[in-house]
């Protein structure tokens, strides 16, 4: 048996499983829902190892799903009484003849629907990117744990009370209506985007899996995109945005594994396509009156997609990040936007601006002061970038620090 | 912190910029605002058309904008955090319409709500 198979399905087909049958069940039931997809799963490894994998392996998994998904219905008094009645009522069949819908539309319709079901506003936003994680893209607990760099426990506990609360606060698994559905795709949307980032950004070691996290958040992205309800300006910036900055996944790591920084990447790595994808869904989202954040931030990558300097593309790219400011503040956005101003009005007016931001326990504070003062004030720049390496936490950080000190001594001998 | 707003106060509202000049004047004052808000002190604010505007005097007079006979008119505001006065008012300096003559912007503390002020 090939070595991959079985972690590749259990990734594309766990979540779909899951979500049709727990769409079926009810969110109150999301547990046995998970409990017999992962079944399948153990059933399939048992029964492959010693009988080879069938023809189909994928229809092989979705008629035990069938199978098992019957049998609890039939065997489980507590869940028979309480949910079967209620299925039976409404398809009037026996048990015997009860189906479970595995066709395409249905699993895309449940993972959409599923979706807005785990993003609900009554629980945190970790959880409901843990939740996702786990059962929209079929992450292992120990594989979501070490991306926010914690222990299983922990998110294990995590998992329990969001689904606890999601239970006990009864949310129904379907579409939210017409009046509601730009508020509710508002969460879904900053899930996908922390997602993403998670993948982007993470501290995490884990090379393979962050990647991961970054492309099933393009993946459920692009199931809001695909449906008439949800294909919205918004939906299709955050595509381009995850489109352009996936774009230089080739070329953000060395041999090494470790990070390249943008200045010093090979262009000819990005890949052109995502960034003529993203380019698409860009002009795409430019529909109707709503800027939203992420059609800021994807106009910024977008003009991150074009290396070479000029005086067009910092201007374009300091009024973006006035604009992404204005709307909604964070440190990385100010510090961004100063070394935008650098490239506008030159460094000296940046340093000015950065010493009224107020950011200082920030590393990436002193590391743009170190940048700023390197040709002018060699010992300013160096302490600043002393201290940004005292404030650093992960050592990628750290260790991109220490190069940067390393080349400004070397530049001064 | 207390929220103070920046009133845009022009001489001439009727002076019509040309397109070139408008451009550049909107990108000085999202410079301005940007610096603002990358300190995280920027609380809104909006600009005020000139068209279209009407001025309501006592006795049931209605005049076409607010020109004419009042010299000065408000152009736009902003509100900033500041922790003091002196504090908006380092802010007051940085705006773009300061370059106009006997263009003002006036700084003024907004009362809060809590039975004080």
């Amino acid at each position: 048996m090939e070595n991959q198979l079985i972690p590749h399905l259990f990734r594309t087909e766990y979540r779909k499983i899951t979500s049709v049958l727990c769409k079926q069940f009810g969110i109150e039931h999301i547990e046995i829902a998970e409990d017999i997809a992962s079944d399948v799963f153990l059933l399939a490894v048992e029964v492959w190892t010693y009988k080879g994998v069938p023809e189909n392996p994928t229809a092989w998994l979705y008629a035990v799903a069938r199978n098992k998904a019957k049998n609890q219905l039939i065997r489980n008094t507590v869940f028979s009484e309480k949910v079967t009645k209620e299925l039976l009522h409404q398809t009037d069949r026996s048990v015997s003849r009860f189906e479970i819908d595995l066709s395409d539309k249905n699993i895309s319709d449940s993972q959409l629907l599923m979706l807005f079901t785990l993003c609900h506003p009554s629980i945190p936003v970790e959880s409901q990117i843990s939740l996702s994680l786990r059962v929209l893209c079929g992450f292992g607990i120990e594989e979501i744990a070490d991306a926010f760099l914690t222990n299983k426990a922990s998110i294990n506990k995590r998992l329990f009370r969001a689904k606890e609360r999601l239970r006990t606060e009864n949310i129904p698994i379907i579409f939210p209506d017409e009046k509601e559905i730009d508020k509710r795709l508002e969460t879904v949307l900053t899930t996908l985007y922390l997602l993403f980032n998670e993948g982007y950004y993470s501290e995490s070691r884990n090379e393979i899996l962050r990647n991961d996290f970054c492309l099933e958040a393009i993946r459920l992205t692009y199931l809001l995109h695909e449906n008439d309800k949800t294909n919205k300006p918004p939906v299709n910036a955050l595509l381009a945005l995850m489109c352009f900055h996936a774009s230089r996944f080739g070329a953000r790591k060395n041999n090494q594994g470790e990070l390249i920084l943008y200045d010093d990447q090979d262009e000819t790595l990005w890949n052109q396509e995502l960034i003529a994808r993203g380019t698409y869904l860009l002009n795409l989202a430019a529909q109707g009156e709503i800027i939203s954040k992420y059609h800021i931030e994807a106009s910024i990558a977008y003009w991150h997609t074009i290396k070479a300097d000029s005086k067009e593309k910092w201007e374009n790219i300091l009024q973006l990040y006035n604009q992404l400011l204005i709307l909604d503040y964070s440190p990385i956005a100010a510090l961004n936007r100063t070394y935008a101003l650098s490239k506008v009005k030159g460094k000296l007016a940046a340093i000015a601006g950065a010493e009224k931001l107020n950011l200082k326990n920030n590393h990436f504070y002193f590391t743009l002061l170190g940048a700023l003062y390197e040709d002018i004030d060699h010992e300013k720049a160096k302490m600043n970038l002393q201290r940004a390496l005292s404030l650093a936490k992960s050592e990628t950080d750290k260790e991109i620090i220490r190069q940067k000190i390393l080349k400004s001594d070397h530049v001064l001998k | 912190m207390e929220e103070y707003i920046l009133i845009f106060r022009h001489e001439d509202g009727q002076k019509i910029a040309s397109p070139e000049q408008m451009q550049i004047w909107m990108k000085q004052t999202m410079d301005w605002i940007g610096g603002i808000a990358a300190q995280n002190k920027f609380n809104g604010g909006n600009g005020l058309p000139f068209d279209d505007s009407r001025v309501v005097k006592p006795n049931g007079v209605v005049i076409n904008g607010p020109f004419g006979d009042i010299k000065e008119t408000i152009g736009g505001y902003i509100i900033v955090k500041a922790d003091s006065i002196d504090e908006a008012v380092k802010f007051a300096h940085g705006c773009p319409v300061l370059q106009g003559e006997g263009n003002s912007v006036e700084v003024r503390k907004i009362a809060k709500g809590d039975g004080v002020h």
